[in-house]
C-alpha cells in the first residue's frame, strides 16, 4: 500500500522544462513513475520528449489536473518562484505537493504553509529543500534514487537526502514500503509526526527508520509522539554530534543555538521512549536488521 | 546571518524604531570624539558597548558607562581587543546614556514547531530570556498571511503584561519592528531590553537580528552587512567558490556529498579518532552536493588542503543520483586540474565510494593509482583509517 504515493499516483512536474526538472522527470519515468505532464505557463501547449515518452506542458496546475487526472505535483522551480508555484498547486486542490527546491526563503515557506492551512490542509506539502518521496517499485516523486533499493516493509522518514539513500542501500535486501525526505529547512510542510502516523496506519509497513539531525526540536516532539501512538518498532539515527554551536551545517535549519537543537538531546529523547539509536548509519542499519530478522534460536 | 548590535539598530532606525543616538568606533580616539559629540548634544552619560556577535557582553565587562569623553576613551581602550566567548572585540558602539524607568523584552521569531511566526513579550527584560519565568512570557503565534497592524501590536504588548503607560509607545514600536522582520526577511528580531524611559518614551536599547540567507536574491542590501573582515579566510574563499564549508579545529579534512552525510561523517571520524595521538577530530564540514564534478572536487580539495592543520583527508561519497563511476572520474580529473593549477595533493586521501556503480567507481580509482589515495569500502572503516593517518602525521 505504501504511504501517500502509490502505483496509482499520477504525477505532474512544475518546472519540468528546467534543467533539474527535465533531468529528474526522465529519471522518475525510468523508475516507473506515472508522470503525466508538466506545468509552465510560457510553454503551455508544447510537449517534451523523454526517451520516447512525450509529455504535454500545461499552463496551470489546475489545467494539468483537469486534463490528466494528476494528483501529485513535484516542484523544481527556482527559489524566487517557489512560493507562487506551491500556492498555485494548493489553489488547484492537488492532494500532494512535493517541493524539491533548495534555498526557499523561510518567510515564503511560512506563507505557503499558512495558505494551505487556511484552505483546510487539502494539499499535503512535503519539503521544501527535500529529496521527495519514493515508494520503491511503485512510484518516485522527487530525486530519490529508488533503484538502489527494493520494495519491502520498512518505512523511512528523514531530514537528510544522502543518509536516506545510504540507509535504503544498506537495507536493500529487506526493502522499503515508502521513504519520505522531509527536508532540513526550519519550516517544512510534512513532519516526522505526520510520517510516523501514516506508517503506523500502513498495513504494508512493519518497522520505521527515523533519521534526524541538529536544529529545532522536531526529533524531541517525534519522540513524545512515538511514546503515545507508535506501536511498530522504530530505529533512529541523529547526525551532528560534533557540530559547533551557532554554525549552520549545510541545511538551513541545521544549527545548534545555545543549548537547543543538539544531537545529544535528540538522541536522549528518542532513547527515553525506547527507540534504539545507532551510533553510525551502518550501526543503525544493523539495528533494523536485527529487529526484522530475529537471530535463529539456538538449542 | 547574525548582525552586530549597531547594524541591527541602524536597520531599526531606518524603519522608525526609536534607538539611542550613537556611532561605531574602531579606536579609543574615535570613541572619545563620538562621546564628546554626544555630551555636547546634551547627554549626561554615554555607554561604550563591545560589538561582538555573542550574548553576555555586560557580564563579560564589555558594556560600560562613562561620564566624560576621556572616560569613554579609556573604557574603549579596555574593551577593544577583549575576548568575549571566543570573539575578539574589533569595534565599540558609543551611544547616549538612557534614563531607564523599566526594562521589558520583545522578539519576533520563527516558531518551527507550529510552522509559523511567534512574538514573545515580557514585562521582565534586560536579563537572559531563558532566565525569565515562563509564566510571565506572552507568546502569540502570528500568521504570515495576517501580519501585525497597530491593534495587533498592542495585543502583543498586552500579552507581555506591559503597564498601561508603556502600551501606546510599545504598540507603535512593535508594529515597526514587524516591518523590519518581514521586509528584511529576518528570522529573528529581538529587543532586550526594550525600555520605558524616565520621560515616558519607549526605546530599543539593544538589538539582535538574524537575516535569512535564502532571501539574499531579493535583499540586495544584505551583502553589505556581512562581516567579511572577521570571517575565516578559508570559509571566505570557499564561499567565493560556492562551496558549503565550515572550518573546525581538528586534523582530518572532510569532503562528502549531502549535508546529513557530511555531518554524520564528522561524527564517525570523531568517534574513530578518540584517543589516537591526543585525539583526532574533523577539520571541517564540506558538502560538495550531488554533482561531484571534477571542478567542484578540485576546488573542495584545494580548500581543505589549504588548512595547515589537516593531516589526512576523508572523501566520503555515497552515489545516489550521481553514480560512483562519475564521482571516481571526478576525483581523477580533479587531480589533473590541481596539477594544472600548480597544486599538489601532499597529504594522504582516504576515499570511500558506495552506492550506485560502486564497483566500477572503485576500479576507476584503483586503475588511476593516484599518489596517496587509498580506498576503504565502508564509512566506519574509512573514518578509522583517515583518523589513523592523521594521528601518524602529527
Amino acid at each position: 500500500m505504501a504511504i501517500w504515493l502509490t502505483e496509482n499516483s499520477k504525477v505532474i512536474v512544475q518546472g519540468m522544462t528546467g534543467s533539474e526538472g527535465s533531468k529528474h522527470t526522465a529519471r522518475m519515468l525510468r523508475a516507473g513513475t506515472d508522470v503525466v505532464g508538466g506545468v509552465n505557463a510560457r510553454k503551455a501547449g508544447t510537449s517534451v520528449d523523454f526517451d520516447g515518452t512525450r509529455l504535454p506542458v500545461f499552463s496551470t496546475v489546475a489545467d494539468a489536473m483537469a486534463q490528466t487526472g494528476a494528483d501529485v505535483s513535484v516542484v523544481f522551480v527556482p527559489p524566487k518562484f517557489t512560493k507562487d508555484a506551491v500556492v498555485e498547486a494548493i489553489d488547484a486542490g492537488i492532494g500532494l505537493c512535493v517541493v524539491i527546491t533548495e534555498g526557499v526563503p523561510v518567510r515564503d515557506s511560512a506563507v505557503f504553509w499558512a495558505y494551505a492551512s487556511d484552505k483546510g490542509n487539502l494539499t499535503r506539502i512535503i519539503g521544501p529543500n527535500c529529496p521527495g518521496i519514493a515508494s520503491p517499485g511503485k512510484s518516485d516523486a522527487g530525486i530519490i534514487p529508488a533503484d538502489i533499493t527494493t520494495p519491502g516493509r520498512i518505512g523511512l522518514v528523514s531530514k537528510s537526502g544522502t543518509l536516506t539513500y545510504q540507509m535504503m542501500y544498506e537495507l536493500r535486501d529487506i526493502g522499503f514500503s515508502t521513504a519520505v525526505g522531509i527536508g532540513g529547512d526550519p519550516i517544512i510542510g510534512t513532519t516526522y509526526i505526520d510520517a510516523l502516523q501514516a506508517f503506523q496506519d500502513d498495513p504494508e509497513t512493519d518497522a520505521i527508520v527515523m533519521i534526524g539531525e541538529i536544529g529545532g526540536d522536531a526529533e524531541e516532539r517525534a519522540a513524545a509522539y512515538i511514546e503515545e501512538h507508535i506501536t511498530k518498532p522504530v530505529v533512529g539515527y541523529v547526525a551532528g554530534f560534533t557540530a559547533p554551536e551557532g554554525k549552520t551545517m549545510g541545511h538551513a535549519g541545521a544549527i545548534v543555538s545555545g543549548s537547543s537543537g543538539t544531537a545529544q538531546a535528540k538522541k536522549g529523547a528518542l532513547e527515553k521512549v525506547g527507540v534504539r539509536v545507532g551510533k553510525t548509519p551502518s550501526e543503525t542499519a544493523r539495528l533494523m536488521r536485527e529487529i526484522l530478522t530475529p537471530a535463529p534460536t539456538t538449542s | 546571518m547574525d548582525l552586530f548590535e549597531h547594524q541591527a539598530k541602524e536597520l531599526f532606525a531606518e524603519y522608525g524604531v526609536p534607538v539611542p543616538t550613537g556611532k561605531v568606533a574602531h579606536t579609543p580616539q574615535e570613541a572619545r570624539a563620538i562621546a564628546a559629540e554626544l555630551i555636547a548634544a546634551g547627554s549626561s552619560k554615554v555607554v561604550v558597548k563591545a560589538q561582538v556577535k555573542a550574548g553576555g557582553r555586560g557580564k563579560a565587562g564589555g558594556v560600560k558607562l562613562a561620564d566624560s569623553a576621556e572616560e569613554a576613551e579609556a573604557l574603549a581602550a579596555q574593551i577593544l581587543g577583549m575576548d568575549i566567548k571566543g570573539h575578539t572585540v574589533h569595534k565599540v558602539l558609543v551611544e547616549q546614556g538612557s534614563a531607564i524607568a523599566q526594562e521589558y523584552y520583545f522578539s519576533f521569531l520563527l516558531d518551527r514547531a507550529n510552522r509559523t511566526f511567534l512574538s514573545i513579550c515580557s514585562v521582565e527584560g534586560g536579563m537572559e530570556i531563558e532566565d525569565v519565568p515562563h509564566e510571565s512570557l506572552g507568546m502569540i503565534q502570528i500568521s504570515p498571511l495576517d501580519g501585525v497592524d497597530l491593534a495587533k501590536a498592542r495585543e502583543l504588548a498586552v500579552s507581555g503584561r506591559l503597564p498601561e503607560a508603556a502600551l501606546d509607545g510599545a504598540a507603535e514600536l512593535i508594529e515597526r519592528l514587524w516591518s523590519v522582520f518581514v521586509d528584511e526577511d529576518a528570522t529573528l528580531v529581538e529587543v532586550n531590553p526594550l525600555i520605558l524611559t524616565a520621560d515616558g518614551k519607549i526605546v530599543a536599547l539593544d538589538g539582535k537580528v538574524t537575516l535569512d540567507d535564502n532571501a539574499s536574491f531579493r535583499q540586495e542590501g544584505h551583502e553589505a552587512l556581512e562581516d567579511k573582515a572577521s570571517a575565516d579566510p578559508l570559509e571566505a574563499k570557499a564561499k567565493a567558490k560556492n562551496l558549503n564549508y565550515v572550518k573546525l579545529d581538528g586534523s582530518v579534512g572532510i569532503i562528502g556529498n549531502g549535508a546529513g552525510l557530511v555531518m554524520s561523517t564528522l561524527d564517525v571520524v570523531a568517534y574513530a579518532g578518540e584517543g589516537l595521538n591526543g585525539g583526532q577530530r574533523p577539520a571541517n564540514f564540506l558538502d560538495i552536493g550531488g554533482g561531484a564534478s571534477a571542478e567542484v572536487m578540485a576546488n573542495g580539495l584545494e580548500i581543505v588542503l589549504g588548512d595547515p592543520d589537516v593531516r589526512s583527508v576523508f572523501v566520503n561519497v555515497f552515489g545516489g543520483i550521481t553514480s560512483c563511476d562519475a564521482v571516481a572520474n571526478g576525483i581523477v580529473s580533479a587531480y589533473a586540474l590541481l596539477a594544472d593549477r600548480g597544486e599538489t595533493v601532499d597529504r594522504p586521501l582516504v576515499v570511500r565510494l558506495d552506492g550506485n556503480n560502486a564497483e566500477l567507481g572503485r576500479k576507476i580509482l584503483a586503475d588511476a593509482a593516484l599518489p596517496g589515495v587509498e580506498q576503504v569500502e565502508t564509512m566506519d572503516d574509512a573514518a578509522a583509517r583517515a583518523a589513523q593517518l592523521a594521528a601518524a602525521g602529527a
